[in-house]
């Protein structure tokens, strides 16, 4: 205020100076009420933090200009996404098989979108220093970007395509879809400082190019311009996103070495926890997308196996391992998307998508991309159940699995080195036995058994008679309590799931297309006109 | 003449969501409906929270307020995030044309230094009120049940920290981009005597836990307070004797006021006409807070406003009370 101050030019700040002068002096030691009464949460996993300001903020982003640059992104994605509805792209995809994969997605994964949304909410409340609650602020507002983003650019296919239309619901209730409600539960019930960890570090840094680059090409290579669009458009948040994860990580381990274990323990169960989830993606990229992009196992090499491998290098002198269960994911990647995909097939009655047999096209493919494991265990398989189809007698499954406590996918894995048997393992909790589908799973049990005996296993709800509608009386001569079970559940029983042949969905596209509903098998209906070749339609026809 | 371009007509299978289909009927959702009604978790939590194990993930107990439909709260706004953004990067395209404006014509700068001292003293500080309400605002967000009042105060939170950077602006605008004027105030905001009072309260709300009291004493209550109090009183005094430069930097923060005060209305005249029980809990903290807060402004606005300052307290609660009546509050 001297004077002479005011006679000066102003000072030029550079954008760094600008976001410190704007950002760093907001809080204050608070001396009315203490410091643990207002952030409680922040002492109780034994994180040391002496000293807050070295938290360097990735962001550096102002409020205004965060508003200036998500507000122009919004303008392009919603100009996209108008022209998407308006021009009905929901039918430019390659055929309605990817819409299947689709249904995983809205149902599965948005409501995760949201999940984290809450989860950096706490954070943005909890943690004391600026920077991070700053950071945590802005990473809350851009997840609830992406939920709602996929919300306004899937909706489009929920109006045209079953089994999409009960989103929110159905996470809430159907069996397979605990897996995901499960895996962010889990990290927005720990403390914040797990959390972020599991977040930010163990599943943006670590594991999100793998759900990110093979999902999104597999939607540009099938046709999908909306799915492409909001995608692309999350990536520069997801750069963000990830450039906090690294800063947490760096910041926890150079804040006091007693941190290190505890970062290290988290990064095993959420690299495990993290990996379990996303090999869904397995069996939606090697199956699902009708036109491929990569295999999975490639994925896993590219985006786990070199990058992870150079990232926990790096880490090595902050006394940091590679996480433990890392070699299992590796022995399993030739093994997973093969393993999901038959059992999905076997319960297809009971899913709320539609499950198909691989073509001769797509396991010559699979043959190509796993010349160790899909000839030898799964070919054979898949060529027995065509058989079973072609003779009316196809296979099913009519038993709901056995769910791990954990990670809560059905005991479909099985041991490294032995594909031919289960993996399932068992622990002991107050005179009670926990099932486990994996070592990483029972590690993670056996931590912290007081949280896992709380998880609501649905295939458990529904035997136990829990996962009936108001009304339903099990006593009655014709109840039925697979019917009931899909009726909580939110899954039309008949119509969102069941054979992709002669469902709703394909009988449908090919009705409103004019194009086949399966591009390797040929036209399921008449509603396809065979114009290269009418004498096969008329073949067809007379078959 | 029109040409009509002939598309296929495709009938859909379903016109909206089966959840808005339920709550709004068989129409077209708009995108505020899609991306907010009934999108948090209500069912099946798997764990007990580590720092609430008493309660789930998401659990509507987390306050004395009972609602049958939680998203009954709705924002009159039909803020989603899209929109939001958009609004919010329009408007400040313009305040950034302000800002430019005062600068280059060192406006503020200008100013007598007793009008600059007043300008630190009285107005710089509540960046750090902004930075409170932040905190609550984020409280309520994390904390509140049902995307319909979490997602707007989620905003609500992003907004403060916005209106935090541009309070400090106002500082920076003023000290030639030192900074000193920011330093001054902290300063003013930890130790001055103007300020404790304030600073006070601001830090009960961060122990208070119930977030809709929290939504109450902030959202309600304080900036109901602090907004006439500064940007429009204090201002117009400044203005008086100074000219208008302050004021068209605090213009943005009341059309902000204004704006946001349409969903904190909605909110507490949805949440207090749905119970006698709700009504009487909403009136009880308005008394509560206003009381507490009311006299925490004495100090400044006596140091800013003189003998006026009275009238201009009075003023400013006559508006609250007023206020708090029509939305259906006992007050």
């Amino acid at each position: 205020m001297a004077a002479e101050g005011n006679s000066k030019p102003a000072k030029k700040l550079s954008l760094k100076e600008n976001y410190a002068l704007l950002t760093r002096g907001l809080g204050w030691e608070p001396s009315y009420e203490k410091k643990e009464d207002i952030f409680r949460y922040i002492s109780f996993e034994g994180v040391k933090i002496h000293d807050w300001d070295k938290w360097e903020d990735p962001f550096r982003l102002t409020m205004d200009a965060y508003w200036k640059y998500q507000g122009e992104k919004e303008r392009k994605l919603y100009a996209i996404v108008d022209a998407f509805q308006q021009h009905n792209g929901q039918f430019n995809v390659t055929d309605a098989r990817y819409v299947q994969a689709l249904k995983l997605f809205i149902n599965g994964i948005t409501e995760l979108e949201y999940d984290s949304h809450r989860g950096f909410n706490i954070l943005a409340r909890e943690f004391p220093g600026v920077g991070p609650r700053i950071a945590a602020q802005m990473q809350s507002l851009d997840e609830l970007r992406h939920a709602t983003t996929q919300i306004h650019t899937i909706s489009q296919y929920a109006k045209y395509f079953t089994g999409m239309n009960e989103f929110p619901y159905q996470f809430d209730r159907v069996w397979y879809l605990s897996i995901p409600k499960s895996f962010f539960e889990d990290a927005v019930t720990s403390g914040p400082f797990e959390f972020i960890v599991a977040i930010s570090f163990a599943f943006e840094y670590v594991l999100t190019n793998l759900a990110f680059m093979p999902w999104m090409s597999g939607a540009a290579f099938n046709g999908d311009m909306a799915t492409v669009s909001f995608g692309f458009s999350a990536q520069s948040d997801e750069a963000r996103h990830m450039t906090l994860g690294i800063e947490v990580i760096k910041f926890l381990l150079e804040q006091d070495p007693g941190n290190v274990p505890l970062v290290q323990k988290w990064i095993d169960k959420w690299f495990w926890r993290g990996y379990r989830l996303l090999s869904l993606l397995a069996t939606m990229m090697d199956y699902m997308l009708p036109k491929r992009v990569m295999a999975w196992n490639e994925a896993w090499e590219i985006y786990y196996e070199q990058n992870g491998g150079a990232l926990f290098a790096d880490l090595a002198r902050y006394g940091i391992k590679p996480p433990k269960r890392a070699p299992e994911t590796i022995a399993e990647k030739g093994h997973v998307a093969h393993q999901m995909w038959s059992v999905f097939y076997g319960v297809r009655d009971a899913v709320g998508f539609q499950t198909w047999l691989p073509s001769d096209e797509e396991m010559a493919w699979m043959s190509e991309k796993y010349p160790d494991t899909f000839d030898k265990y799964y070919r054979p398989r898949y060529e027995y159940w065509k058989s079973l189809e072609a003779a009316g007698t196809p296979f099913k499954n009519a038993t709901l699995p056995q769910l791990c406590q954990v990670c809560q996918w059905p005991c479909l894995f099985t041991e490294s080195g032995d594909p031919t048997t289960l993996s399932l393992r068992e622990s002991e909790y107050q005179g009670q036995t926990f099932h486990t589908c994996s070592d990483g799973c029972k590690d993670i049990f056996d931590d912290t058994p007081e949280k896992y005996v709380h998880a609501w296993l649905p295939v458990h709800q529904i035997y136990q008679g829990n996962c009936f509608l108001p009304g339903v009386d099990p006593t009655a001569p014709d109840f039925n309590p697979m019917y009931e079970a899909l009726r909580y559940m939110g899954i039309k029983p008949g119509i969102d799931g069941g054979d992709y042949k002669g469902s709703a969905d394909a009988t449908n596209w090919e009705n409103w297309t004019s194009r086949p509903a399966n591009i390797h098998e040929g036209a399921y209906t008449d509603a396809v006109r065979d114009t290269a070749n009418p004498a096969d339609a008329s073949a067809r026809k007379t078959s | 003449m029109t040409v009509e371009i002939r598309t296929k007509g495709v009938k859909p299978l379903a016109i909206s969501f089966g959840h808005l289909q339920r709550r709004f009927g068989d129409k077209p959702a708009t995108r505020y409906q899609e991306a907010t009604f009934d999108i948090q978790s209500t069912a099946n939590f798997h764990y007990k929270p580590l720092w609430d194990p008493e309660r789930e993930m998401f659990d509507a107990r987390r306050t004395a307020i009972v609602m049958k439909d939680w998203y009954a709260l709705k924002d009159p706004r039909q803020f989603y995030y899209g929109n939001y953004t958009t609004t919010r990067a329009k408007q400040q395209d313009a305040i950034d044309r302000t800002l430019d404006f005062v600068e280059k014509r060192d406006l503020l700068r200008g100013l007598s230094q007793d009008t600059r001292e007043l300008i630190v003293h009285a107005i710089v500080p509540l960046r750090h009120y902004e930075w409170g309400a932040n905190t609550n605002s984020a409280h309520v967000s994390a904390y509140g049940f049902g995307t319909a009042i979490t997602s707007p105060a989620m905003m609500n939170t992003a907004d403060r920290l916005g209106m935090a950077q541009h309070i400090s602006r106002i500082g920076l605008l003023i000290d030639g981009n030192s900074g000193d004027s920011l330093q001054a105030a902290q300063a003013l905001w930890t130790d001055h005597a103007d300020w404790q009072p304030l600073r006070r309260e601001v830090e009960r709300m961060f122990v208070t836990r119930d977030w809709f009291e929290v939504f109450v004493a902030q959202l309600l209550v304080a900036d109901a307070l602090v907004y006439p109090l500064f940007f429009q009183q204090i201002d117009a005094a400044i203005a008086g004797d100074s000219g208008s430069a302050l004021s068209s930097l605090s213009d943005a923060l009341m059309r902000w006021y204004e704006e946001t005060a349409k969903w904190i209305d909605a909110v507490i005249k949805t949440a207090a006409a749905e119970s006698a029980d709700n009504k009487a809990l909403l009136s009880g903290w308005v008394q509560t807070w206003r009381d507490r807060l009311l006299p925490t402004l004495t100090p400044i606005a006596q140091r800013a406003l003189g003998n006026k300052a009275d009238d201009a307290l009075a003023a400013t609660t006559a508006a609250l009370n007023a206020r708090a009546a029509k939305l259906g509050l006992a007050v």
